[in-house]
């Protein structure tokens, strides 16, 4: 029974962006590089559903460049059992990644279940998830707040506008996109990521999965900083005045109200 | 000259405000033909064109299936892209939602096309397409290129580009079967929040109000809840009083929260983390209440109080009275 975690390397939260040189991707250097805090309840859902299936062996994988094997390690000191990276570019567009990882869990299933993060905190763009499923041909949910594991289903929640939710009834194999609270993801154990670090990992090239970096369908063509806002404007005098003067200036200056 | 179609989807029986928003915005583009898709199940869906129907979009295919009574990822995908093969589309929007977010990237693989998720900029002229993005959760935009992309696929964030009047004209209506011939995944059941029904979604809100730690406790938000009411705000938190339990996840705003911007964003005792900030720095007006006059949140408000938040929050909902009624 295989399971694959898809997962990604993004910046630490606390990175501040800055544009490279060539205006149209960001300046790497002294970047401090995390696994994407979604893709850890994703490897903390395939971790406990090993727990419960003793048959399942887990596989994650990455897709970028050399730097993203030590996400990779992280998760297998979290518990997965093997790794695999992709070599693939900086900047390869969802389209790339989803084919890339369609194809290498293919090459190495059948899946049983596909889990990733609802979304990578770097592009923001959350679509590999569903465009993985896509080329695999299998269902998939996203934004997944609980799952329940029965007999080749899954019962499972999705999160919707309002914190409603959508309740689905899938046929494994499927892709499950985590959403944050799904379950409280494991630190890793010192012995664990000692282990963790002599594991080998398995490299595959874009082109052993038949795919080129001119496959590729959207680029950044340039990249800018957010405008700076003006300076705040401080309002003064006792809370019933500056509230009264705050309120004026929203309606008749602002016009926000 | 583009083939553009824009995704519409709807709530009960009236198409969504954000879905307008980019059919208004797409109509106004020259150098842009503009069609509707609306997706379900098969008779539902007549009514809904009553809306759009006297608008100069060139028509308003009503995608049906028994199948898509409820909503299904890929049987959206396949009915989409099938429109879009059959049609000759070289664009592709939808305003961002749970929906678009969900089943776009299965039309881009369908069509093997590229997207671009959650813009802030999206125009058409001849046959340039013009699209902004935000990344790092806003902390820098991106321009998009689409030249290698078959069709221009994107997600639009509500209140990006603005209401624009829906230029008028006669659209012609057009029943489509998607003969899907059954789906992978649907909707079984829909699970509304209790109180949450009748609440604008953080992400739709035209207005917010957030608290942070600082309001100690979840009871301690009604005061804001008070503010919200009287000008028709949605009420957001911080990370910290999401973890505290004031608040439920739903209502995080930030890197790992929502992403929101409204044209008011009014925040009450919060610090202004980073990650609070990459969440909330799009809003056009944003008011800041802290007690401590060096809170970073000031660096990046437009209009800033240095008072108590339970003094400053209640004297706002009684000046906001005044001034409305
Ligand atoms: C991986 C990661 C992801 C994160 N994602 C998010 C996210 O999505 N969203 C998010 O918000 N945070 C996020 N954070 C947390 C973020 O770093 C901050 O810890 C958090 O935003 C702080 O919340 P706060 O402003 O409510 O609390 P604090 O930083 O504790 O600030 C409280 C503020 O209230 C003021 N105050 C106190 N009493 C009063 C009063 N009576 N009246 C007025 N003002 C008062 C204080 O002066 C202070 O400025 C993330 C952190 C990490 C590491």
């Amino acid at each position: 029974m295989k399971i694959f975690v898809c997962v990604k390397q993004v910046p630490d939260t606390e990175t501040k962006i800055k544009i490279a040189s060539d205006g149209k991707s960001i300046d790497t250097s002294g970047v401090k590089w995390i696994l994407c805090p979604y893709d850890e309840f994703a490897v903390e859902e395939a971790i406990r559903f090993k727990e419960k299936n003793s048959s399942a062996t887990i596989t994650v994988l990455s897709a970028g460049p050399d730097r993203v094997v030590d996400s990779l390690r992280t998760a297998l000191a979290m518990g997965c059992d093997d790794a695999i990276h992709i070599q693939s570019t900086e900047n390869a567009d969802s389209f790339i990644t989803a084919r890339a990882l369609a194809k290498a869990i293919e090459k190495e299933g059948p899946a049983y279940l596909v889990f990733t993060g609802k979304q990578a905190i770097d592009d923001d763009a959350a679509q590999v998830h569903q465009a993985l499923a896509e080329s695999l041909d299998l269902a998939a949910a996203t934004v997944v707040l609980n799952a329940e594991y029965g007999d080749g289903v899954v019962r499972l929640s999705r999160e919707i506008e309002g914190g409603a939710l959508e309740k689905y009834e899938l046929k494994t194999p499927c892709v499950i996109a985590a959403q944050k609270g799904m379950n409280e993801p494991r630190y890793a154990s010192l012995p664990n990521i000692m282990k963790a670090k002599k594991k080998e990992v398995k490299k595959m090239n874009l082109s052993d999965l038949g795919i080129q970096e001119t496959d590729q369908k959207i680029s950044y063509s340039k990249m800018t900083l957010p405008p700076e806002r003006g300076e705040c404007k401080m309002i003064s005098g006792d809370v019933t005045t500056a509230a009264t003067e705050l309120v004026r200036i929203l309606k008749d200056e602002a016009k926000v109200i | 000259m583009k083939k553009v179609l824009v995704f519409c989807e709807y709530t009960a029986d009236k198409i969504k405000k954000g879905s307008l928003e980019v059919l208004s915005n797409a109509l106004h583009w020259d150098g842009a033909e503009v069609s509707v898709a609306i997706l379900g199940a098969p008779g539902k869906l007549a009514s809904l064109t009553n809306e759009i129907k006297n608008t100069s979009a060139k028509n308003i295919f009503l995608v049906s299936d028994e199948s898509l009574s409820t909503y299904s990822p890929d049987g959206y995908a396949k009915a989409i892209a099938n429109l879009v093969k059959e049609n000759g589309f070289q664009s592709i929007l939808g305003t961002v939602s749970s929906q678009s977010k969900d089943f776009f990237p299965r039309v881009a693989i369908r069509l093997e096309s590229g997207m671009a998720s959650d813009c802030t900029e999206f125009s058409v002229s001849g046959d340039t397409i013009k699209a902004t993005r935000p990344m790092y959760a806003g902390k820098c935009y991106a321009e998009i290129d689409f030249s290698k992309s078959p069709v221009a696929i994107a997600t639009i964030r509500p209140n990006a580009l603005g209401n624009k009047e829906l230029k008028s004209g006669s659209a012609e209506v057009k029943e489509v079967s998607a003969n899907l011939g059954g789906v992978k995944a649907k909707v079984l059941e829909l699970v509304a929040k209790s109180g949450g029904a009748d609440k604008v979604d953080l992400t739709e809100a035209d207005k917010i109000v957030s608290g942070g730690r600082s309001l100690k406790n979840s009871e301690n938000f009604k005061i804001l809840e008070d503010l919200a009411s009287v000008i028709g705000a949605t009420v957001g938190a911080s990370r910290a009083a999401v973890d505290a339990g004031y608040r439920p996840h739903t209502d995080q705003v930030g890197q790992t929260g929502k992403t929101v911007s409204p044209s008011l964003y009014m925040a009450f005792g919060i610090s202004g983390a980073i990650q609070h900030l990459a969440g909330m720095r799009t809003s056009k007006v944003i008011v800041a209440v802290n007690t401590d006059a060096a809170a970073p949140i000031f660096q990046k408000a437009d209009y800033g109080v240095v008072a108590d938040l339970f003094e400053m929050a209640p004297a706002l909902t009684e000046a906001f009275k005044k001034a409305l009624h």
